[in-house]
């Protein structure tokens, strides 16, 4: 029973430090370049930090910290189902604020 | 899981079962268990109690109203009375409800597994559940007294008061993490302990409904349990996040407050479709007609739930759009629902049709739960909404879907699994007998409840003029046949407990899992692990045991 | 619960792996929603009241707050390198990485402490005089300021907690390089405080 557990955890693949570190650089940059951004005081571009570099970090931590890029399908969906939950929530109690 | 399954297992009665086989003794072998059965049954004793104590506050609400002005309680007590007539039986009842009881009992049986994936979670969750009730019922005791602002806790009111809201809404909270956990270890164990050859499509229809609800649990239940948190936050700490002196807005309150508790209503009603599903086609002694649609309308009616709940706030004050946005995508969700009438009522045709004690209570769901429905969606038409809110067609409107159908398919639930959960059988003309006062009763209160709204009789109210005076008295007669009714049947299944004659493996003729093993199972359900090899729901010529 | 003689242990909760890892998956699910109610109300009122907003949040360090941002970001990568750790069977690497999770997540909280010290010192406050003399813009977005950083704060406080039951746990060879799952799901819970706070930084720091 208990060599069920080895094989089924052992056949997802290790991934060396490597490709951690990686991530981890590329999240510091996006960190800097939201703050460098914000700096310009530019709506436009704060914008861009806020619905681009963000959810862009966010997914960095998710698809590789979470090994999310690694698991099945079904959890995929799940990810994306519970996210597209908030966006729906947020939408259309929007339907209200927005047209107050 | 055909009734071929169930032939080729007799099983003599007197093995013993999961009550003989614990470690432990007494009453520990209740409090420190892991086995999902046991579980089922402390929910059951837990919310079977909590029912009768909701219902006796309704019985002394009613008995307020039976004649004008004061009749036996002030003003302030009638408030604190609906507040927590509301708050048990909504979080102490009808949401734990058949998932807690039913769902903890049959869902391992009747996928095949030995229990729930997280056994341990699952005893976490009951604890969690009582040290939530307790929390709210201290509230009853301490400080200011039981909170009187309506089972909503509206804001400004609910941060104002100085009755003991904070203590109502941590018990709230912390009830709500029961039903978080219970969702999270349903999603689990339906996706990981299925038995072999169970695929998605081969698993019964209680288990889907069961699935269906679980992710609503997971996905809505955080949103109040954040909204309660604040209203904690605001009373405590003066956040002030509500406040309309700073720039907060009441609104966004009932906002959060009906993003979880409209689902809420989905959690309470998916998994009784569900186990009528079960009753309807074991009585009719034929397959469910449509299983694929009824699955899908499952997920249909809980994906669209939620995206429903602003229709409870068409007269609040939020933006036109938003109330016509609402209006429609509530017309929407009544078509998974209405499916579902259809199916169970196409799948009575041409069955071999038995009115048991379970499948009166179903066909009682059917009735009761249509008119239910039929009125929500006069609710959901915004002009019609602008007359009908906060009247008492809509309590009428809630008690006919929450208790009708609910209430009524809990019953349902309990007749038919009784015989599996105890060994045992009740007296059948007794449970008959029970159904029609409760049926009756049900009608005399709340038809008369949809009627008295509609001339205008307003919700809530310690008082009424007398041209509600004749409605009032109507209902509360109801009220007590139905509460004999009620106490008949609860009487009736204690008593049946004591009675000396065992029950089969499957004494209805049922072709589910849970009807292959002994009644009651022994603790590890199956002895050998099934496999499935057929679609569900097949019924070969009947072969039902005779007790 | 018995252990063979080779050390592997067979509990009834290690029988299913993937279980065990779709259960925290789950869970994170509802923290996500949790923190999404207070991400709705921010953006309602951020919608009602676009420059009081702006103008509280310049209120705001916004240096310890990207300087948190970097420390949660680099506590993520230990964690996750911890976790390969032990996989490689490296146990005294994982043990140091775990260990360098739990010191950045409490700079993380010494830096917080630091900094709503500040603001209380200023009499920025719920309830405070100072706060209800301001716009209504302004005194919505300090509470949920209070209100967002102290719920992330406080799953911050859990989670290195936890951590230090699973650096007990590595200790005693209970999590293995062929049961990890325990050291893994903690990593699940710490990568959404992780994820949970890089929307707190551009929505209450970066506003301005």
């Amino acid at each position: 029973m208990s060599t069920m557990i080895e094989s089924e955890a052992e056949h997802q693949h290790v991934l060396g430090y490597g490709t951690f570190i990686k991530v981890w650089v590329a999240l510091v940059i996006l960190t800097l370049a939201l703050v460098g951004l914000s700096a310009t005081h530019n709506q436009a571009l704060m914008l861009l930090g806020l619905l681009v570099i963000t959810p862009s970090k966010a997914s960095l931590v998710f698809y590789y910290f979470m090994h999310l890029k690694y698991e099945n399908a079904a959890l995929k969906y799940m990810v994306l189902a519970t996210l597209g939950v908030l966006v729906i929530f947020l939408g259309l109690t929007f339907t209200d604020y927005l047209n107050r | 899981m055909s009734t071929a399954v169930a032939q080729a297992l007799p099983l003599p009665h007197s093995e013993p079962s999961f009550y003989d086989q614990s470690k432990r003794q007494g009453i520990l072998a209740w409090l420190l268990t892991t086995d999902h059965k046991r579980i089922a049954i402390l929910y059951l004793i837990s919310l079977v109690t909590f029912f009768l104590v909701g219902m006796t506050l309704g019985v002394f609400m009613r008995l307020e109203q039976l004649t004008m002005g004061p009749t036996i309680m002030k003003p302030t007590t009638y408030n604190a009375l609906f507040t927590l007539h509301g708050v048990i039986m909504i979080f102490l009842f009808v949401i734990p409800g058949l998932p807690a009881v039913f769902g903890n009992f049959c869902l391992p049986l009747m996928i095949g597994a030995k229990d729930v994936a997280f056994p341990r979670l699952n005893l976490l969750s009951w604890y969690l559940f009582m040290a939530g009730a307790a929390i709210a019922i201290t509230s009853l005791f301490t400080g200011g007294g039981p909170p009187d602002t309506g089972w909503s806790f509206y804001v400004p009111y609910s941060v104002t008061t100085s009755t003991n809201v904070t203590l109502a809404v941590l018990g709230a909270f912390v009830i709500g993490f029961s039903s978080i956990l219970t969702g999270l270890n349903f999603i689990t164990t339906i996706h990981r302990m299925r038995a072999k050859g169970m695929n998605w499509m081969r698993m019964p229809l209680f288990p889907w409904a069961l699935y269906a609800t679980a992710w609503v649990q997971v996905l809505a239940t955080p949103i109040l349990g954040i909204t309660l948190l604040l209203i904690i936050l605001e009373r405590l700490f003066h956040l002030g996040i509500f406040d309309p002196a700073i720039g907060g807005d009441p609104i966004l309150y009932q906002h959060l407050f009906w993003t979880y508790s409209h689902p809420a209503v989905y959690i309470m009603i998916i998994p009784a479709m569900g186990a009528i599903s079960e009753i309807i086609p074991t009585f009719a002694h034929r397959t469910i007609f449509g299983y694929r649609m009824i699955v899908y309308s499952s997920m249909a009616i809980a994906g669209v739930g939620s995206l429903v709940w602003a229709h409870h706030m068409f007269t609040s004050g939020m933006a036109d759009t938003a109330v016509i946005v609402f209006s429609l995508l509530t017309f929407l969700v009544a078509i998974p629902s209405a499916i579902k009438v259809f199916n169970w009522v196409a799948t009575l045709y041409k069955g071999s049709v038995e009115l048991r004690p379970p499948m009166l209570f179903a066909l009682a769901f059917i009735f009761l739960f249509s008119i239910g429905g039929l009125t929500g969606l006069f609710q959901g038409a915004l002009a019609v909404n602008v007359h009908l809110h906060d009247t008492y067609f809509i309590v009428g409107h809630f008690h006919y879907v929450m208790f009708g159908g609910t209430g009524f398919a809990f019953f349902a639930a309990l007749h038919y699994w009784y015989p599996k959960m105890f060994g045992r059988m009740y007296k059948e003309r007794t449970a008959i007998v029970a159904w029609a006062h409760i049926f009756v009763g049900f009608n005399l209160l709340y038809f008369t409840f949809l009627v008295m709204g509609v001339q205008g009789m307003p919700r809530r109210y310690y008082d009424h003029l007398p041209r509600f005076h004749t409605g009032h008295q109507i209902a509360t007669v109801g009220s007590w046949i139905m509460v004999a009714g009620l106490l008949m049947m609860v009487i009736n299944l204690v008593r049946g407990l004591f009675r000396k004659t065992t029950v089969p493996a499957n004494p209805w003729g049922g072709v589910t899992l849970e009807w292959t093993v002994p009644s009651p199972p022994p603790v590890e359900n199956f002895e050998v692990l099934p496999t499935i090899t057929e679609p569900p729901y097949t019924f070969n010529p009947p072969a039902k045991e005779q007790a | 619960m018995d252990a063979s003689a080779e050390g592997q242990v067979t509990h009834a909760e290690h029988r299913d792996y993937a279980g065990a890892k779709l259960g925290m998956w789950i869970f994170v699910f509802t923290e996500l929603v949790l923190f999404g109610g207070l991400f709705i109300a921010y953006s309602v009122y951020r919608e009602m009241h676009p420059h009081d907003f702006h103008h509280a949040s310049g209120e705001l360090n916004v240096t310890l707050g990207v300087i948190n941002t970097l420390v949660l970001l680099t506590s993520s990568l230990t964690m996750v390198l911890s976790i390969v750790a032990i996989r490689l069977r490296r146990k005294g690497q994982s043990m140091l990485f775990l260990g360098s999770t739990m010191l950045l997540g409490c700079i993380f909280l010494v830096n917080k402490f630091f900094e709503w010290r500040a603001k209380f010192h200023h009499g920025l406050y719920p309830g405070s005089e100072h706060l209800m003399a301001r716009p209504p813009g302004e005194r919505l977005f300090f509470g949920l300021y209070f209100g967002m950083t102290g719920l992330h704060g406080l799953h911050v406080t859990v989670g290195v907690t936890v951590m230090a039951f699973m650096m007990a746990l590595l200790r005693k060879d209970r999590i293995r390089h062929d049961d990890f799952i325990k050291l893994e799901n903690t990593g699940l819970y710490w990568h959404l405080v992780d994820v949970i706070w890089i929307f707190l930084l551009p929505l209450f720091y970066l506003a301005a």
